[in-house]
């Protein structure tokens, strides 16, 4: 172990008001989750930036790989049936 | 002795209560503005330095109160920044030197309980500005109370060290906490007319929140030894303070005593 | 050790394949070239990285050895309101320092790392937080010229190539305009109080002016990196046209104060259409970098000297954590 007295570093999601999904907004270091959630709050809403905060340790992310972006992502690129304007419909139709 | 209450009376108990809670939040305040750039953490830093700008909130929402009730040429700064020692009525709590960080943590835990007890009851005030205070004032308390609480268990709990530490600031504090829930003359005789809190009442609630945290922090044995010593140091709330105000006063005041009169 | 990858780290893998000219190389600065961002994860090539390092590690310094010419007023704030203003100011140059912080840990490098640097002199902080603040006035002329010449260096930051910089700057940004406003309100009071407050708010122009132009770097044809960093995007603008920009801006605001700024060539030039302004004392800029500023070793002590007195504290939240989790693994156990 390198540094002990190094806290380990949080991601740190708010939900900016009522309704809206939480957003990444950055991090911060915590020795433990109650601090992070404190923290979270004195760092990141001092201008009434949100209503809910998610703490959760960096450590804890899994991440896609940006190397195997083309696999993972690409093949969507040619499924544009997924899209509503895919199909034509006659302007006559309403409310659909 | 009861002595009649006549509204001239009631309206100098009134201006000295407000003074007196206004005083211990800007004195506390100033006292944690002086960890801002010096925390033990970035964080931290920015923790702290919240808790100081709440407390200078509320002491410019009193100080504003008061200086309507003393009418005149009164201001917020002119109460703050034109009394001297002996006009200020903060607890000496509040004015005990900066410390280090398990000192300001647990000096914070132990205000905060009392500041949360007491504006949990000021919101039933008779004095409707009293009352509307305390209720925005409650909400950051219990901020300050949740946070001062588990760092005191964080450091009761962490290291030896730490430990030691809090156990020094125990028994450095614990003869200033009395004063908290001693009333004052202005304070009693207001409480029995229902605008001030009886602080007397707020004893056993205070001892059980403290005592809870305490033993959680590991500290039960420290604590239960000072439980005996009814000895505690008063004065600050009639004027009569420690060496510390002074230079407290000297340093927040120099500027206006400095250019008087002058707009900032 | 935990198994999952930070989200917001740089992994370890060095493709040999990825070498300077190499494809990699090309597809990254086709990447930079049509403004689309680098994130944590993406390949970059090393000097990039780097560079950024040492950039947001020197800006991240900057704010918090900030905090404390301006910290020394706080407890001798004049009024009410601007000590309560003075404390949210100098807090929010924390946050920002850890807004920063953070985005260079996305680079593979811990603060402590960074902060060790700093202590130990390897990294720079912007020097003009090597001068003292003697009047209540510095408050107000740092918060209108160093904060203004620091938002004019920031702005262009926002459209930074590297994605958590440029998301960090954008909030910063945001922010830090209360700062210049702030500032530029107490010089307006004192602009119009007492003989003091006017000597008071003049001289500390005085004081702040040549420091605040000079925090844009050496001009352009001192500056190495630039170049590279112009073509990475990192940097948007070179560091006279930035320094330029400041000074027409100066110009017209000191008006507004009735004040004047302390250089006698300073005049409107209508055929460049631009202000012309006398001559920078490039010795004194590099004297304060290399150390012989007004305050370099009071700066640097007052933050080794939190941090160590602050070790303590980090270590025992750190055991008071560990304490928990094995009590948590006990009971489910």
């Amino acid at each position: 172990m390198t540094n002990q007295q190094n806290w380990p570093l949080w991601e740190v999601f708010i939900r900016s008001k009522q309704g809206l999904d939480h957003k990444h907004v950055g991090s911060l270091h915590a020795a433990d989750a109650g601090m992070a959630m404190e923290n979270a709050r004195d760092v990141y809403t001092r201008r009434q930036e949100g209503v809910s905060i998610w703490v959760v340790e960096s450590a804890h992310i899994h991440a896609s790989n940006p190397e195997e972006a083309e696999s993972f992502f690409d093949p969507a690129n040619d499924k544009v049936y997924r899209h509503p304007t895919f199909y034509n419909l006659p302007d006559s139709l309403k409310n659909m | 002795m009861e002595t009649l209450q006549t509204p001239g009376r009631e309206m100098t108990d009134l201006t000295d209560y407000v003074l007196h809670l206004a005083d211990n939040a800007l004195i506390l305040g100033h006292r944690n503005s002086e960890w801002t750039g010096h925390g033990p953490v970035l964080e931290q830093d920015i923790a702290i330095s919240n808790i100081a700008l709440d407390l200078i909130g509320q002491a410019r929402m009193l100080y504003q109160y008061a200086a309507r009730l003393c009418g005149g040429t009164q201001t917020e700064d002119s109460l703050a920044y034109l009394r001297d020692a002996w006009d200020f009525k903060n607890c000496l709590l509040v004015e005990l030197g900066r410390g280090d960080w398990a000192f300001t943590v647990l000096r914070q835990f132990f205000f905060s309980t009392y500041q949360y007890l007491l504006y949990q009851k000021l919101t039933g005030s008779r004095d409707a500005t009293l009352a509307a205070i305390a209720e925005k004032a409650v909400k950051e308390v219990s901020y300050h109370l949740r946070w001062s609480g588990e760092w005191v268990v964080r450091l009761g709990d962490g290291t030896q060290e730490s430990h030691r530490r809090m156990e020094a600031a125990l028994l450095e504090l614990w003869a200033y906490t009395g004063e908290l829930t001693t009333d004052a003359p202005y304070e009693s005789r207001l409480s029995r007319s229902g605008v001030a809190v009886a602080v007397p009442s707020l004893q056993v609630p205070w001892t059980q929140k403290v005592t809870e945290v305490l033993r959680e922090a590991d500290l039960r044995l420290s604590l239960e030894a000072l439980l005996g010593n009814t000895w505690m140091q008063q004065g600050g709330k009639l004027g009569t303070h420690t060496e510390h105000l002074g230079f407290i006063l000297a340093e927040m005041q120099y500027m206006q005593r400095t250019y008087p009169g002058s707009n900032w | 050790m935990p198994t999952a990858t930070n989200p917001n780290k740089q992994p370890v893998i060095q493709d040999p394949a990825c070498q300077a000219g190499s494809d990699a190389e090309l597809r990254f600065q086709q990447k930079v070239d049509n403004d689309l961002k680098i994130e944590p994860r993406d390949w970059m090539p090393e000097k990039y990285r780097q560079t950024l390092i040492r950039q947001i590690s020197q800006h991240a310094h900057s704010e918090i050895v900030g905090m404390l010419p301006e910290g020394n007023w706080i407890t001798r704030a004049p009024s009410l309101r601007r000590k309560a203003t003075l404390i949210a100011k100098v807090q929010d140059e924390a946050g920002h320092g850890l807004y920063l912080y953070s985005a260079a840990e996305t680079l593979g490098i811990s603060r402590d790392e960074m902060i060790d640097q700093l202590h130990s002199g390897r990294a720079k902080y912007s020097s003009i937080f090597n001068y003292p603040t003697l009047t209540w006035a510095d408050i107000g002329a740092i918060g209108w010229l160093v904060d203004g010449a620091a938002i004019m260096n920031q702005v262009p930051i926002c459209r930074c190539s590297y994605g958590p910089y440029a998301r960090a700057m954008v909030r910063i940004c945001k922010e830090e305009s209360f700062h210049q406003r702030q500032g530029f309100e107490i010089l307006l009071t004192l602009s119009k109080g007492t003989e003091a407050q006017k000597r008071m708010c003049q001289d500390a122009i005085n004081r702040w002016w040549w420091p605040s132009v000079m925090m844009f770097g050496p001009h352009d044809e001192a500056s190495p990196h630039t170049a590279q960093s112009m073509k990475w995007k990192i940097k948007r603008f070179s560091n006279d046209e930035l320094r330029q920009r400041f000074v027409d801006m100066c110009a017209q605001q000191v008006k507004v104060l009735c004040m004047e700024l302390p250089d006698p060539e300073l005049r409107y030039n209508p055929s460049r259409g631009h202000y012309d302004f006398g001559p920078i004392d490039w010795q004194e800029f590099h004297q304060v970098i290399n150390g012989n500023g007004p305050c370099n070793r009071e700066r640097l002590s007052a933050r080794i000297r939190a941090h160590q007195e602050g070790q303590w504290v980090r270590e025992a939240a750190t055991a008071h954590a560990a304490k928990q989790a094995a009590k948590l693994e006990k009971q489910v156990a």
